[in-house]
């Protein structure tokens, strides 16, 4: 009988341990790198992670995708500043009802009037414009945002499109604030978020500041956060390492470096994950003599995916089409799909085949094509440009690499000053309707080949209006084939990249389908 | 002799002037002639080009005008100690360029204290032990002080720290307190000063052997000096003067030129801060800052030349 109680409290001890060391704790500033000096922290004026990572615990959206789910889908948004939303019957109205009691970081109060400014300036109809404006088109098919009193708002659609939500559920798309400019904006941010600003000094640091006034009662736990500005990588590894940063920067280490990180220090927990940035071919198909679909398609049957991927990501990366492949991807093409796509199947039968196409056209081992292969002059672009250039000599183009200064890269592509280029694609959410309009739609100012295909366009309509996710799914598919056989923008691998962070940093959750969604921050804490 | 060395100062300050000038022009044109501008690299950043945009933002920013005009506000700016307003932060550039020199002038200070305290004396005793077994330890260490590359010995220490104390020892806050301070920096300035006592040991040695074999120290010697004083009162001043112009050159070279070893310790001086302003194109920023490096450079070579004067008398007195 004694034994029994003595075992009973025993185990209760132990549960009430147990529970008090998952219970969260207040108070802390959590340390993470920076991997370099973001341009600003304004998040819709700018188009990098780097802004998004220390940015986003500043603001709130109207929806967001839960932060705990690592793979973001249309099933896992959840409300924010928002309490709710509904769509009309014609699927052309979304209207938001809005939190009551929620006041931005000057004390001013979040009302739908902050909704409407915000769209106003993303569809650059506001009276102060931002200085560049990267998602504009993404709301195009946004017709006009309407407010019912202070807490309501509806969003009038040209055509139904149920990725509207998806974009609104996006790291990129926080509330700004009616009374505060957009220069204001990128020098001083004022949010709604878990963490106030205090301060951002160019190549040292980024701190934010627990906002007492947040709308989510007892949030955010840490007391603050604090991100050093390292830019140099192997300084950041061994500062995670000696324990002066907690975290390291999201996404930024490589497999090599993670073993590392965990030789020199095992209790490190360290995620590797996709983070839909692809790397693709450009093919400039104005350009004679790639303006002959058999020559591009030539090319597209030359490339060995698993070979840059294992040379650049030591395996750690993926084949895929536009859309992120599956399982972390939500719309990828699946394995039994991409096998049949032209240049996804048999390496070397590929290669015979393109060989056949270059001596048809006229080229072989002794008349090389000559090509220059432009890419940036940046490791992570240089890099698989080289794989490329030796992978095109098996079909007898003989190509030299042309590396262009940084800054230059994208006004050369935008003036059709290139054959045959390298590059990289982020993309902000899985969703087909951000990758398909953004980057094959006609006229897209991020469409680098131009390539033009009314009857894919209509395609792209047709998926973006389609309610059912299945049957949505199976259009994505047809039209990201279609995307690869007409070589738009060959896919050449899809990159994973890892974060580690300290064992007593609680509630973090790496996103596995997008590098931009994931850092509102409001629910970590720090266990010590 | 006072009127010849009021002559001497005023013509030195002119040249001043006139390089300054000089520097101001190149400056100004080659930051042009690069190519992009910070509207280009906004807007590449974003993965995108609005032309429509883009040119709006040149406007704002004044990079539409003739650069004549451009090089005259600027000037003009610079006169009414306006520096103009950073691209980048949009914050005033001297409120950027300020809080950054007291940093890379700590760094540069105890780097080239370690240098002069380490390099001079060994360099003496190298010369009067020369061809010693000291001698050759003495070259040896110098020698792989020059050939060190600065990162690799940065990252060695930082890695060392790591593995053996289990800190780090880099910049991410500003240290509080004077040890504190000086802790901190001593590293990355033993790191630098390493190399730039390397170079004055090798010149302070050369030099001082040169001078050993002259005859006015043969006749110091034969009047029965002791050795300290030929060495240090004889010999070593007049060896100095190569030396001093040597730490002339490498004082400038440190209030900007430490970037590698500013982003190894990840210390945000001046150099670090103005190659990221290069690669946005922070037109303000550059200007500013290189013209400030050149005015430490000019006026160091003009502290240089007038203790020129001080040590040698023949240059006192020359016309």
């Amino acid at each position: 009988m004694i034994a029994k109680l003595i075992a009973n409290v025993a185990l209760a001890v132990a549960v009430s341990t147990i529970a008090q060391a998952d219970e969260p704790k207040h108070g802390g500033i959590l340390h993470i790198y920076h991997r370099e000096t973001p341009p600003s922290l304004s998040i819709h004026e700018e188009a990098t992670f780097s802004v998004n990572v220390p940015a986003m615990g500043l603001f709130n959206n109207l929806v967001i995708y839960d932060q705990h789910k690592p793979q973001n889908s249309m099933s896992d948004i959840v409300p924010e500043l928002a309490t709710g939303w509904a769509w009309d019957s014609a699927n052309t109205v979304l209207t938001f009802k809005l939190r009551e009691g929620v006041t931005w970081h000057d004390g001013k109060p979040f009302t739908a009037k902050d909704v409407k400014c915000t769209f106003d300036l993303l569809q650059d109809k506001a009276q102060d414009k931002f200085r560049k404006n990267p998602r504009r088109d993404l709301f195009n098919n946004v017709s006009e945002v309407t407010t019912n009193g202070d807490f309501e708002v509806a969003l009038h659609l040209k055509r139904p499109q149920p990725s509207l939500l998806a974009m609104i559920a996006s790291g990129y798309t926080p509330m700004y604030p009616c009374h505060l400019t957009p220069a204001q904006m990128r020098t001083h941010p004022i949010g709604t978020g878990p963490y106030k600003f205090v301060e951002f000094k160019q190549n040292e640091s980024i701190k934010l500041a627990r906002n007492e006034n947040y709308w989510k009662k007892g949030l955010p736990y840490l007391d603050g956060i604090e991100y050093t500005i390292i830019s140099n990588r192997a300084t950041a590894v061994l500062a995670f390492v000696a324990g002066k940063v907690d975290m390291t920067f999201p996404t930024e280490m490589t497999s090599a470096l993670i073993q590392d990180i965990k030789q020199q220090d095992p209790t490190a927990i360290c995620e590797i994950k996709p983070i839909n940035v692809n790397t693709n071919l450009i093919v400039n198909r104005e350009n004679p003599p790639f303006d002959n679909i058999e020559l591009r398609k030539a090319m597209a049957l030359a490339l060995d995916r698993k070979a840059f991927i294992d040379i650049i990501f030591q395996g750690q990366a993926d084949a895929g089409g536009t859309l992120l492949p599956p399982p972390e991807g939500v719309w990828g093409m699946p394995p039994e799909i991409l096998k049949t796509v032209p240049g996804y199947g048999d390496v070397n039968k590929d290669r015979e085949q393109a060989r056949a196409i270059m001596v048809k056209l006229g080229y072989g081992a002794n008349n090389p094509l000559k090509i220059k292969v432009s890419t940036r002059n940046l490791a992570t672009y240089r890099d698989p440009a080289v794989v490329l250039i030796d992978q095109l000599k098996t079909i007898y183009i003989d190509a030299e690499l042309d590396p262009v200064e940084s800054s230059q890269w994208f006004a050369k592509i935008a003036r059709n000053d290139y054959s045959v280029g390298l590059n990289l694609t982020g993309n902000g959410i899985d969703d087909p309707d951000q990758a398909f309009y953004e980057n094959y739609a006609c006229g897209s100012e991020r469409n680098y080949t131009h390539y033009c295909n009314k009857e894919l366009e209509a395609l792209f309509d047709k998926q973006s209006v389609e309610t059912d996710v299945e049957k949505r799914k199976k259009m994505v598919w047809d039209i990201d084939k279609k995307l690869q056989e007409d070589v738009a923008r060959p896919i050449l691998m899809h990159a994973r990249s890892g974060t580690c962070w300290k064992p007593y940093v609680k509630n973090m959750t790496i996103m596995n389908n997008s590098a931009y969604n994931g850092y509102r921050y409001d629910d970590l804490w720090l266990d010590k | 002799m006072e009127a010849r060395l009021g002559i001497y100062l005023v013509r030195r300050f002119f040249l001043m002037v006139l390089t300054l000038f000089g520097i101001s022009v190149l400056v100004f044109v080659m930051l042009r002639l690069v190519p992009g501008n910070i509207a280009d690299i906004v807007f590449n950043a974003a993965g995108m080009i609005d032309v429509a945009e883009k040119a709006k933002l040149e406007k704002e920013l004044g990079l539409d005008q003739p650069i004549v005009v451009q090089y005259a506000q600027w000037i003009s700016g610079l006169a009414h100690g306006d520096l103009g307003y950073s691209y980048v932060s949009e914050k005033p550039a001297l409120q950027e360029i300020a809080p950054r020199i007291p940093i890379t002038a700590k760094l540069a200070g105890l780097a080239l204290t370690f240098a002069v305290i380490f390099g001079v004396p060994l360099g003496v005793i190298s010369a009067v032990r020369q061809n010693t077994a000291l001698d050759y330890v003495l070259r040896v260490i110098s020698l792989s002080g020059l050939s060190m590359p600065a990162f690799w010995l940065g990252l060695l220490i930082l890695m060392g720290f790591v593995a053996y104390f289990g800190t780090i020892p880099i910049y991410t806050s500003p240290p509080k307190g004077f040890w504190n301070t000086y802790l901190l920096f001593s590293i990355p300035a033993a790191a630098v000063g390493f190399r730039s006592s390397a170079l004055v040991m090798r010149l302070t040695r050369s030099s001082m052997l040169e001078v050993l074999r002259q005859d006015y120290i043969r006749t110091a010697r034969a009047k029965g000096a002791p050795n300290q004083s030929v060495y240090y009162r004889h010999a070593l001043r007049n060896a100095m003067l190569p030396v001093v112009t040597v730490i002339g050159i490498e004082a400038a070279f440190l209030m900007g030129g430490l970037i590698v070893t500013e982003t190894v310790f990840n210390i945000p001086g001046v150099a670090r801060f103005l190659v990221e302003a290069i690669r946005w194109r922070d037109y303000p920023i550059v200007q500013n800052l290189v013209m400030f490096i050149a005015v430490v450079a000019v006026s160091i070579n003009f502290l240089i030349d007038l203790l020129y004067a001080v040590l040698d008398p023949r240059i006192r007195y020359a016309k």
